[in-house]
């Protein structure tokens, strides 16, 4: 993990309340898909943490969503505005156990980081299905993006406006997969956990302090032990999880 | 050359900065940021007999120039920070760190210290009688100057380095507090922790924090934090360490004017990693700006 300067290449809306950013900097230290950056806003004590959807040698993309007054300022910046964030912060999702059919499944905000992990994984020969996640058409985002890396692409919208009609677990039946990667809220990590027939890592969100394991704010309890989210995190294994509710 | 070293009992350090328990863990993460023997020293995180997983998430909210966390005293026990945390440390940081301990009972304070009074690399020992966010423990102790002297003498019969009593400004008189204690045998005082607080989801309609209160921190407690570091200055003569909200090399010194030999940086760790260092590196140039060649020279100079 670094801190750096970061400056915003372009800044656009994708859909409802969604957003990309791509910042210009040193991504040196990313190295895995599913980590993320922690960046400090002006007139904000605490920095947001955002996963980061994709990387190139000199620049990084996020993708997120104006829902509190934090990333509300962030749709705001123009392009040519500094950030200084920590970089390469967290576990990010191991492509090793993919198998060679893995399944990608993603919720809303959630999608962003398995972008990258998609990329990745088909780059290592696999055959990667993803299930992208939404509310309605106005709000789905990436799907042409997935489609040219050149994944089996499935949308899913809870009111039918595009894709399967109802969650995304209502689009796993009958898929033949050989691992699940999943990243969106918890009630869907839970979900498709339930759901799964593979292993699989979930990624997981929570409220966080300093971003690098040290103030104990994110902490999960799994059923091997704690895990700082921020730093043993985001990325759980199936086999941790232990869930709360 | 600016002199910025001080003495806290008999316990010399370079410079003022001491990073705040529960903001610095056990001091390794920061290690990957900056050597961290920069530091004055740092207290680690808050330590009790048995290990302890905390609140339930969410422990952190935002607020105005702050945060407030209710972590509930997550650690990993005095037995695995003695076996692991301390070796792990020494492999990093060459000074005497300050060990945080706190407690549910005069028993569990007098257990804890005695264990840590035999650890070669703890220069000072800060009591915490202040925690916010655990129930009948922590901040209950430091809330009557009875119960405060209580805990302040049960640690002094068990140890032979200094204590430091952290008090809470959740009072009424922290200064009667703080003289409870030095008469009680402290060899200093830390102060403040945090101020009880909340938030309140605006969507949901309900509290942020699963604890519904936590602790304020932050540049926005820094007056609060100033005004009782005076107040207690004029009651005791031992050493303090004032912290609260203190985030730039000019909190620095206002805190020291106010009365702290050495000064604590909590939250802004948590919003930069480089907060302690930085402070550290300006402190020179502060120094030099206000005319001030040795900055134990200025130890409750206000008043």
């Amino acid at each position: 993990m670094k801190k750096n300067k970061f400056i915003v290449k372009s800044n656009r809306l994708l859909a409802k309340y969604t957003y990309e950013m791509e910042l210009k900097g040193d991504i040196s230290s990313i190295k895995r898909p599913g980590q993320f950056i922690h960046i400090e806003l002006d007139g904000f004590f605490l920095r947001r943490p955002i996963s980061i959807c994709d990387w190139t040698a000199s620049s990084l993309t996020i993708v997120y969503k104006a829902v509190g007054r934090g990333t509300e300022y962030m749709a705001g910046l123009a392009e040519g505005a500094e950030l200084e964030a920590l970089v390469g912060l967290g576990n990010g999702f191991d492509t090793q156990k993919s198998g060679e059919k893995p399944l990608l499944i993603g919720g809303g905000a959630g999608i962003p980081p398995l972008y990258a992990l998609t990329r990745k994984l088909l780059e290592n020969g696999k055959k990667v299905t993803v299930v992208l996640g939404f509310n309605s058409a106005d709000e789905a985002f990436y799907i042409s993006k997935f489609t040219t890396l050149g994944a089996n692409v499935i949308i899913t919208t809870a009111d039918g406006s595009l894709g399967v009609r109802g969650l995304v677990t209502d689009a796993m039946d009958g898929l033949d997969y050989s691992y699940t990667y999943a990243c969106g809220p918890e009630p869907m990590l839970k979900a498709v956990y339930d759901k799964a027939l593979t292993d699989g890592q979930y990624s997981f969100e929570e409220r966080m302090g300093c971003g690098i394991g040290v103030c104990m704010g994110c902490v999960y309890r799994s059923k091997t032990g704690y895990k700082r989210i921020c730093k043993d995190g985001p990325v759980l294994e199936k086999e941790e999880i232990l869930w709360q509710t | 050359m600016a002199d910025l070293s001080v003495n806290l009992s008999g316990l010399h350090i370079s410079n003022p900065i001491i990073p705040a328990s529960g903001t610095f863990g056990f001091g390794h993460e920061f290690a990957g940021f900056y050597d961290i023997n920069i530091l004055g020293s740092f207290s680690f995180k808050g330590t009790t007999r048995e290990p302890r997983f905390g609140n339930p998430a969410p422990r952190i909210a935002e607020a105005s120039a702050g945060m407030l966390n209710a972590i509930g005293l997550q650690n990993p026990g005095i037995d695995r920070v003695i076996s692991e945390e301390l070796p792990r440390l020494r492999q990093v940081f060459s000074k005497p760190v300050i060990a945080n301990i706190s407690g549910f009972s005069l028993e569990e304070y007098a257990y804890c210290c005695e264990r840590i009074d035999k650890e070669e690399q703890v220069g000072i020992i800060e009591v915490n009688i202040s925690c916010p966010n655990v129930r009948d423990g922590g901040m209950s102790f430091g809330t009557t100057p009875e119960s405060a002297a209580a805990v302040t003498r049960a640690v002094k019969a068990v140890t032979t380095k200094p204590v430091y009593m952290k008090l809470s400004p959740n009072v009424t008189d922290i200064a009667e507090i703080a003289a409870a204690c030095e008469e009680a045998g402290a060899d200093g005082i830390s102060l403040i922790n945090t101020l009880t607080g909340m938030r309140i989801d605006l969507k949901s309609r309900k509290p942020v924090l699963s604890n519904i209160t936590g602790g304020l921190s932050g540049p926005a407690v820094f007056p609060i934090a100033l005004r009782m570091v005076w107040e207690v200055y004029e009651a005791v003569s031992i050493p303090i360490i004032g912290m609260g909200g203190v985030s730039t090399a000019d909190d620095v010194i206002e805190m020291m004017l106010a009365g702290a030999a050495a000064v604590g940086v909590g939250a802004a760790n948590i919003r930069d990693p480089f907060a302690s260092k930085k402070i550290i590196e300006s402190l020179p140039d502060s120094m030099e700006r206000l005319g001030i060649s040795r900055l134990a020279d200025i130890i409750g100079g206000a008043h």
